[in-house]
């Protein structure tokens, strides 16, 4: 019984470290960053703002992949985490905080609350870190919306506006790019490091992990906590994306909605956030021009996808073009 | 504010039986099949509301809750044998299946029913208060506590004074070796389903009378029922007995001595649970 | 199919009002985009449904027109969450390019857009959206309360009404946010300086779905009376459970209009009668206008119009006699945001004049509203007494009323 999401594919992601398909991945990224630099050029004003949404939360897609693709761990609490550096970065910067040091100290507090929470959740695998990281979700919510004196409770905090040269949405996209694009390389370098790797056989195996004589429950924690840093990130960006908080930035919905990307991105192909994110948003966006019913088209996406096709697109793409290569090198 | 009555008592115990009666369904499914059916809240509601439809036309509590109890399980088959089948004994991908047929269901219900908040109706019997010299209690929550008492003695001797019941047990701590003792556990699996399913049904009726039914109600209920299973462990009765008795007396002094925390009530002691006993009270490793 | 063309069909044909296919070659230029925000899913669905229900049916009885131009009415839902109504507002006004923005149902959602708006100048119109102080201490020039409420206006009036009952003991109980602290505040700010002590307060979280243990607490404290604010599913249980354990008969229930709401009630049964409630609008009045429209409603939705429906009706009338007053020119947003302040409305169901005061909120007459059964078994709420011309500062001084805290948990007047 595998308790984790599909981790052949994400196996066989792994080993695409040499030739072609190497080579094929990294003119891929290349191409889809030149892509993103180019867009805001062409795109109207609206659809801009659509396009920072997607580089935003495909950096929360990919904080939930560190663990679930390269960990075996599937989170429910990264939109809780995500959203207490919303909090965090609003609640300072409304008192008159700069933007700058109201971001870094919800970073902060976001990989705080990861630390605390990887304590908790380290112990637990499968369905049941799941059901942990729901519950400690839960809590943040609960706490976010009861809280009134400090979260405002139901009606949230309003930010004072973004500084004067980030007010336009093509010069504020290019700063979230330039910080995105740099979060990605860190999680890249990360997931592709020593520490990426003893997380992948952690994955594969505990105790044979274990029996090589690493900390398996220290590494774990290490995971949590960078994961949970890089989805702080993307909440303070959020943060200065949205202007606004409320509870629902830390509600159960979000982390599934991140989940969400991750999977259809494919798990443990990192770059896949992308993918996802900018799948799950615009469907959205395109949806609801044409009816109310997104919580069904929602639903019905994640039953599909589910069904046939849980490796996601990115992984989808990725084994047809492993089988096509390893037949034309026969 | 202040201490417990037995008013508070009485409430929670109420509440508890109502949690329980969700829930074993919930642990039962979750115990045989390892599934963690996020689609279990929205079951509940659309329980709830087939009840509602079924009682308010023949006017017949009693119809209502064979309605609910019958469609319910009839959209448990439809998980079932339509969905779950095709993924296999991946958990997680069961678990984010599920959690797509939430979405969905509820949408459905809400384009059939609108937003508007229902109440099961209740025999005349069960209306109004009963009053000892002054203490006031209604009688509908009362019958509630009876009939969670009653779910939990049936579920009991269904499971360890029938043969079915044996199998089901014995499933729950080993599928692998039934089956290979040429047990059908196919139809083991698909009776579970379906009877947790009806039992999400009735709650819904039940539920639906008192705590009536609106968008979202699902999710209050999963919530409370995946706290019920998780400090009671996966697939015990007398889990979901306790961890519901638990989880209706957290809600109830929460409300009364911690308003401002009453969330952190319940779920802080269950994430400390979790994380120490990751398998719950009476949950057993396989 | 178009969403837009298809819900300004569906709204009329439920209006059943023949829409005949010349309009749009009878108006005049370019028409005007209205994008109209409600909670179509979520908890209170049924809410945001009945708002647009309420915007259509003006606009289907006027034939699409609004001061003689075609009117396009593009309906989105905000999730009853105030992100996705940042969203949404973003969508209409830098994609679909809207020349104003109305709805919203919960004041969070409100707040949101409401803060989203103040950068980019769009005229806002918020019938439902109640927080005080967007009409008194944070108001912004292009939002504007048209046809609405202030959260703390009607509960003054009540607890007047109360005092005059004999009634001198009070205690409150209320979901827990922004909306419920206002409502609660001027019920006890008023009750108080008018002799009356208020024993009691209680704060639930929104969705409560077990009041046992603060129906416990309030039937122990020996009130003469209790003030409720409930909103949406809340509101039906509070009121189910309150006659179930007992306290219905013995201690009177006195609540906000939200409470007693058509949207809430009209699924109930016996436990409403004679809960009392304030409000601007009585759907059981005996005033012409108010029967007319509500006989009108009725045929079209096979419901008594909720404040939902009532509140974006009006609302779209007062924009529309605005318009008519600059000829529906929208070009200059401050001319029209100028004529919206200085409209009088005299044409609402309400069937008296009502206007804006000097900080945006209406002046209305205060009706007092029992619920009472009609011959044909649903209960609506019938006025008996009246408190005219009633303003958002009640009897104080505006200047020095905005000089007390705005009303939270803490600080209850």
């Amino acid at each position: 019984m595998t308790a984790s999401l599909s981790s052949d594919s994400a196996a066989a992601a792994g080993d695409l470290s040499t030739s072609r398909v190497g080579k094929a991945a990294t003119v891929s990224v290349l191409l889809g960053a030149l892509v993103l630099a180019a867009l805001p050029m062409v795109l109207p004003n609206y659809q801009v703002s659509v396009l920072t949404e997607v580089l935003i939360f495909a950096v929360l897609a990919m904080s939930i992949d560190m663990l679930a693709g390269y960990a075996g761990r599937t989170s429910l609490c990264h939109g809780a985490i995500f959203g207490t550096a919303t909090y965090m970065t609003i609640w300072l910067a409304q008192d008159g905080s700069s933007i700058a040091v109201a971001m870094i100290a919800g970073v902060l507090m976001a990989t705080m609350l990861a630390a605390v929470f990887g304590m908790l959740a380290i112990r637990t695998s499968g369905v049941y870190f799941l059901l942990l990281t729901l519950a400690l979700g839960m809590v943040v919510w609960g706490i976010c919306l009861r809280w009134t004196s400090v979260t405002g409770g139901e009606n949230g905090l309003r930010g004072p506006g973004r500084p004067e040269f980030l007010n336009d949405h093509v010069s504020f996209y290019y700063v979230v790019f330039v910080c995105v694009a740099l979060i990605t390389l860190a999680m890249w370098r990360i997931v592709r490091s020593p520490f990426g790797l003893t997380m992948r056989g952690i994955r594969d195996s505990e105790s044979r992990m274990q029996a090589l004589g690493y900390n398996v429950p220290l590494h774990m924690f290490a995971a949590f906590t960078i994961s949970g840093f890089f989805a702080g990130m993307a909440g303070a960006l959020y943060a200065v994306f949205n202007n606004f908080v409320s509870p629902s930035a830390v509600a159960l919905v979000l982390s599934v909605e991140g989940l969400l990307m991750t999977i259809v991105g494919g798990v443990g192909t990192l770059f896949g956030g992308f993918i996802g994110a900018a799948a799950i948003i615009a469907l959205e966006n395109v949806v609801s021009l044409y009816t109310e019913r997104w919580q069904s088209v929602l639903g019905a996406v994640f039953i599909i996808i589910m069904i046939f096709a849980p490796d996601g697109v990115l992984g989808r793409l990725k084994d047809g073009f492993g089988k096509w290569t390893s037949r034309s090198s026969r | 504010m202040n201490g417990l009555s037995l008013l508070q008592i009485l409430n929670g115990l109420t509440f508890a039986a109502l949690l329980f009666i969700v829930a074993s369904g919930f642990t039962l499914i979750f115990g045989l099949l390892r599934i963690v059916n996020l689609a279990h809240g929205a079951l509940y509601l659309a329980g709830g509301y087939v009840g509602y439809s079924a009682a308010t036309t023949t006017g017949s509590f009693l119809i209502g809750t064979m309605a609910a109890m019958g469609a319910v399980a009839l959209i448990g088959l439809v998980i079932e044998r339509g969905l779950l089948r095709f993924v296999g004994d991946n958990e997680m991908r069961q678990v984010l299946l599920t959690l797509g047929v939430t979405f969905l269901l509820n949408d459905m219900l809400l384009v059939l029913y609108g937003g508007d908040t229902f109440t099961v109706p209740v025999p005349e019997l069960l209306r109004g208060a009963l009053n000892w010299s002054g203490f006031f209690y209604p009688k509908y929550r009362l019958f509630v506590l009876g009939l969670g008492i009653a779910v939990f003695i049936l579920l009991w001797l269904l499971l360890n004074r029938t043969r079915l019941g044996a199998l089901i047990r014995a499933g729950v701590d080993d599928a692998e070796t039934i089956a290979a003792l040429g047990v059908n556990i196919r139809r083991i699996f698909l009776f579970t389903f379906l009877l947790g399913a009806a039992l999400a049904g009735l709650g819904g009726v039940i539920g639906g009378a008192f705590l009536t039914l609106y968008p979202s109600a699902d999710a209050e209920i999963l919530v409370f029922s995946l706290a019920v299973v998780i400090i009671g462990g996966r697939g015990s009765l007398l889990g979901a007995a306790v961890g519901a008795i638990a989880v209706g007396m957290l809600n109830t002094i929460g409300q009364v001595m911690f308003p401002e925390l009453a969330y952190f009530v319940i779920f802080g002691p269950m994430a400390l649970l979790l994380a120490f006993r990751p398998l719950g009270l009476f949950g057993r490793s396989v | 199919m178009d969403r837009r063309t298809f819900l300004f069909a569906g709204g009329s044909l439920a209006a059943s009002i023949p829409l005949s296919g010349s309009w749009m070659a009878r108006a005049q230029g370019e028409p005007i985009r209205i994008g109209l925000m409600a909670p179509l899913t979520g908890v209170v669905a049924s809410g945001g449904r009945e708002m647009v229900d309420g915007f259509q049916m003006y606009f289907a009885e006027k034939g699409g027109l609004i001061a003689g131009r075609p009117v396009e009415i593009i309906v989105e839902d905000d999730g009853a969450n105030p992100d996705i109504a940042l969203q949404k507002a973003r969508r209409l006004v830098e994609q679909a390019k809207v020349h104003l923005l109305f709805g919203n149902l919960l004041a969070n959602t409100g707040l949101a857009v409401a803060n989203y708006v103040e950068s980019t100048g769009t005229p806002y119109f918020i019938p439902i959206i109640a927080a005080d102080d967007l009409t008194q201490r944070h108001r912004i020039s292009n939002v504007i309360r048209v046809a609405g409420y202030s959260a703390s206006h009607f509960p003054r009036p009540l607890a007047d009404w109360a005092l005059a009952q004999g009634w001198r003991k009070a205690a409150t109980i209320s979901q827990d946010y922004t909306f419920g602290h206002e409502q609660c505040g001027g019920f006890s700010q008023v009750f108080r300086a008018g002799g009356g002590e208020v024993i009691g307060q209680f704060w639930h979280p929104l969705n409560t779905s077990d009041f046992s243990s603060y129906l416990g607490q309030l039937a122990g404290l020996g009130v003469d009376v209790i003030f409720a604010m409930e909103t949406g599913a809340d509101a039906t249980r509070f009121m189910q459970q309150y006659r179930d354990f007992g306290l219905k008969g013995n201690i009177p229930l006195i609540g906000a209009m939200n409470m007693t709401d058509q949207s809430v009630i009209r699924t109930m049964g016996d436990e409403v009668e004679g809960i009392v409630s304030a409000a601007h609008f009585a759907e059981g009045s005996t005033v012409p206008a108010t029967q007319e429209f509500v006989a009108r409603y009725e045929a079209a939705y096979k419901n008594l119009p909720s404040l939902y429906g009532f509140a974006m009706y009006s609302g779209a009338m007062w924009i529309d006699e605005a318009l008519k007053s600059i000829d529906g020119d929208i070009s200059d947003t401050g001319a029209f945001l100028a004529a919206v302040s200085k409209t009088e409305l005299t044409g609402s169901p309400l069937g008296t004049a009502v206007k804006l005061d000097d900080y945006g909120n209406p002046i209305y007459d205060v009706v007092i509203r029992s619920l009472r059964k009609r011959p044909d078994g649903r209960f609506w709420n019938e006025p008996i007494a009246e408190y005219p011309a009633v303003s958002q500062f009640w009897t104080y001084d505006p200047e020095e009323y905005l000089r007390q805290p705005a009303f939270s948990r803490d600080y209850q007047g």
